[in-house]
């Protein structure tokens, strides 16, 4: 039976639901509802919930319990996934399998409250230091928040890699009706590499460093190898009236919500149009978007930042069509008629009207 | 023949990379006995700074987490808190729990986390050469001090374990050392207490080790010994800091 609930506290049920045991968070808003959620529900649920003295600490907390082999989370917002960032490349380092959500407030600095969707590049392309990937998967909606982060953690368990969720601060904030219908995980190996104590085996160690050249190198190749894979098999995305299109919007988050709307308008006026939504943001869903290719004359990124994501879309179009940009930022949103606007202007030449 | 001295279980095979005269040795060594004595080898789970004792993974018997700098008593933190109901430690150093770890050693301590922390202190950072440390003493020369450090730029020596004694979750908080038979006997003896009051569920418990660093003091092994005598222990409280209330402890 469907239920009226706010994004994040549909993500924080939807961890509960997919076994996560350990959450360990510092308030920050627009993610609190989160931890709140967290520090009412995790107990009953057989688990714990610690607020930490810092994202830094949450971070590494995270790092701990994943150690141990548990299923752990942590939620907050981007100044406080900034913080974060050292944290997650020792996570991917050392093979330990977390989700992190990132509920997207506007930046830089302390910035606003308003949804943005400008950590794309620290999400996307590493924030922390060294070669490493993190899966970030952007629902659109509620629901899809709760379906992502059950899968994620599954997916950070096949892979031992962090996975994000990355919404923004309207889709954390917001009340849609949700359903929470039973999930069929994936088939996972048991975590025999975790540091839970050595009862009747060898020892572990759960590190992230190599001393040696030689070593850091087959270490980074073979995490290579690992990012190949997910790479290769963790593409989503999906595709709204995208067979007959000749023109195509990317867009993901809130700014697909809205999109969805303008290319209703420009349907009604005749022109073919298409959405096409990256629900993985890494990997990005080039696959996709590639077998699109041949019947786009012209693609526009729709983004919550100075453009970000368009850059991945202009590296696989590759300068076989143009491609434009329709942005706000700082916390702003557009309406579907700027996005009109702006799809007219730049892809038919025309000004407004 | 009877045997009288053998080497631990506690500990690995694996040769320690630790400098000639440098106490690192010492201080592993009574924390693998008491791995061994009190039967936590199978139930430990130890949390391994950044800092020269950042290899400290290959050589207990234990399992062990590697973690970022400073970061030590978060980690030790989420993982006692997935699995109460194993012996959590972290193995420190100065610069690791005082410096860039400070807040998370207080914090934890704040909330009464029912872990162990060992803080090596050398009053230098050993690992990256001999910088100062938040434990560098006031004259002393470092390669970041090298006129000495200098109380009124550079700020005083931190005393961390006074500091915890503040705190009410650090139930337990000892200031030892490892200069001779007699210290390093003390030594063992606060360390298992510290391990039975996270045994018995207490709270958080400390225990920091002044330890030499002859080559980055620039000393041979015996005078880094005296230093520690000499020069060190004066500036740092010694002894049992705090004890729990159940022992008819104080809080200083």
């Amino acid at each position: 039976m469907a239920m009226l609930m706010k994004g994040n506290e549909a993500i924080a049920e939807a961890a509960i639901q997919a076994g996560c045991r350990l959450f360990y968070g510092y308030p920050i808003t627009p993610s609190t509802e989160i931890p709140e959620y967290m520090s009412k529900k995790m107990k009953s649920s057989g688990g714990t919930y610690l607020q930490a003295e810092s994202e830094v600490a949450a971070i590494n907390m995270v790092y701990g319990a994943g150690a141990v082999g548990e299923r752990v989370m942590t939620g907050t917002s981007s100044p406080g996934f900034s913080l974060m960032q050292e944290g997650l490349s020792y996570l991917f380092a050392a093979e330990i399998p977390c989700v992190i959500v990132d509920v997207m407030r506007s930046g830089p600095g302390l910035g606003g409250l308003g949804p943005t969707q400008a950590d794309y590049f620290q999400l996307t392309k590493g924030g922390g230091h060294g070669d490493y990937h993190s899966i970030v998967l952007a629902p659109a909606s509620v629901q899809e928040m709760v379906d992502l982060t059950k899968e994620a953690f599954d997916i950070a368990d096949y892979y031992r890699n962090l996975v994000i969720v990355a919404v923004d601060g309207i889709l954390g904030q917001m009340m849609e009706p949700v359903e929470f219908p039973p999930y069929q995980g994936r088939k996972l190996s048991p975590k025999t590499w975790a540091a839970s104590g050595a009862e009747g085996r060898p020892k572990n160690n759960v590190i992230s460093y190599y001393l040696t050249p030689d070593l850091g190198e087959s270490e980074n190749l073979r995490w290579g190898q690992k990012i190949s894979l997910m790479k290769e098999s963790e593409q989503r995305f999906s595709e709204y009236l995208m067979d007959d299109a000749e023109f195509a919007f990317v867009a993901f988050g809130t700014s697909a919500r809205i999109t969805e709307t303008a290319v209703d308008m420009l349907r009604e006026e005749g022109l073919k149009v298409g959405l096409f939504r990256p629900v993985s943001l890494w990997p990005f869903p080039e696959k996709g978007l590639s077998a699109r290719l041949p019947q786009i004359k012209g693609w526009m990124s729709v983004e919550l930042s100075s453009g970000q994501m368009v850059e991945d879309v202009k590296l696989i179009v590759n300068g076989q069509a143009p491609v434009g940009l329709c942005k706000r930022q700082g916390g702003m949103t557009p309406e579907p008629e700027e996005v009109v606007d702006a799809f007219k202007k730049q892809m038919l030449g025309r000004g407004q009207g | 023949m009877k045997t009288i001295f053998a080497k631990t279980s506690g500990l690995t095979e694996r040769p320690f990379h630790y400098c000639p005269g440098c106490t690192h040795g010492i201080i592993h060594r009574l924390i693998g006995e008491l791995l061994e004595e009190m039967n936590l080898i199978e139930k430990a789970i130890g949390v391994a700074p950044v800092g020269c004792a950042g290899f400290c993974e290959n050589y207990f018997s234990c399992d062990m987490i590697g973690a970022a700098h400073g970061r030590a008593v978060a980690v030790a933190t989420g993982a006692k808190r997935a699995r109460p109901d194993r012996f959590v430690f972290t193995y420190q150093g100065d610069g690791d729990g005082a410096s860039i770890g400070l807040a998370e050693t207080v914090s934890a301590a704040a909330r009464g986390e029912k872990i162990s922390s060992i803080f090596v202190n050398n009053a230098i950072y050993g690992m990256t050469g001999g910088q100062m440390a938040p434990t560098s003493l006031v004259g002393q020369r470092t390669s970041t001090s090298p006129y000495g450090r200098d109380a009124v730029t550079m700020g005083f020596p931190l005393d961390l374990p006074k500091i915890l004694t503040q705190v009410e979750g650090a139930v337990y908080v000892a200031s030892v050392s490892v200069e001779s038979p007699q210290a390093i006997k003390e030594a063992k003896k606060a360390l298992r207490k510290a391990f039975q009051i996270q045994l018995d569920g207490l709270g958080y418990s400390f225990v920091s080790i002044l330890s030499t660093c002859p080559t980055n003091w620039g000393v041979d092994p015996v005078e880094a010994l005296d230093w520690l005598t000499t020069k060190m222990k004066p500036h740092f409280a010694l002894g049992e800091l705090k004890t729990p209330a159940l022992e008819g402890g104080s809080n200083p």
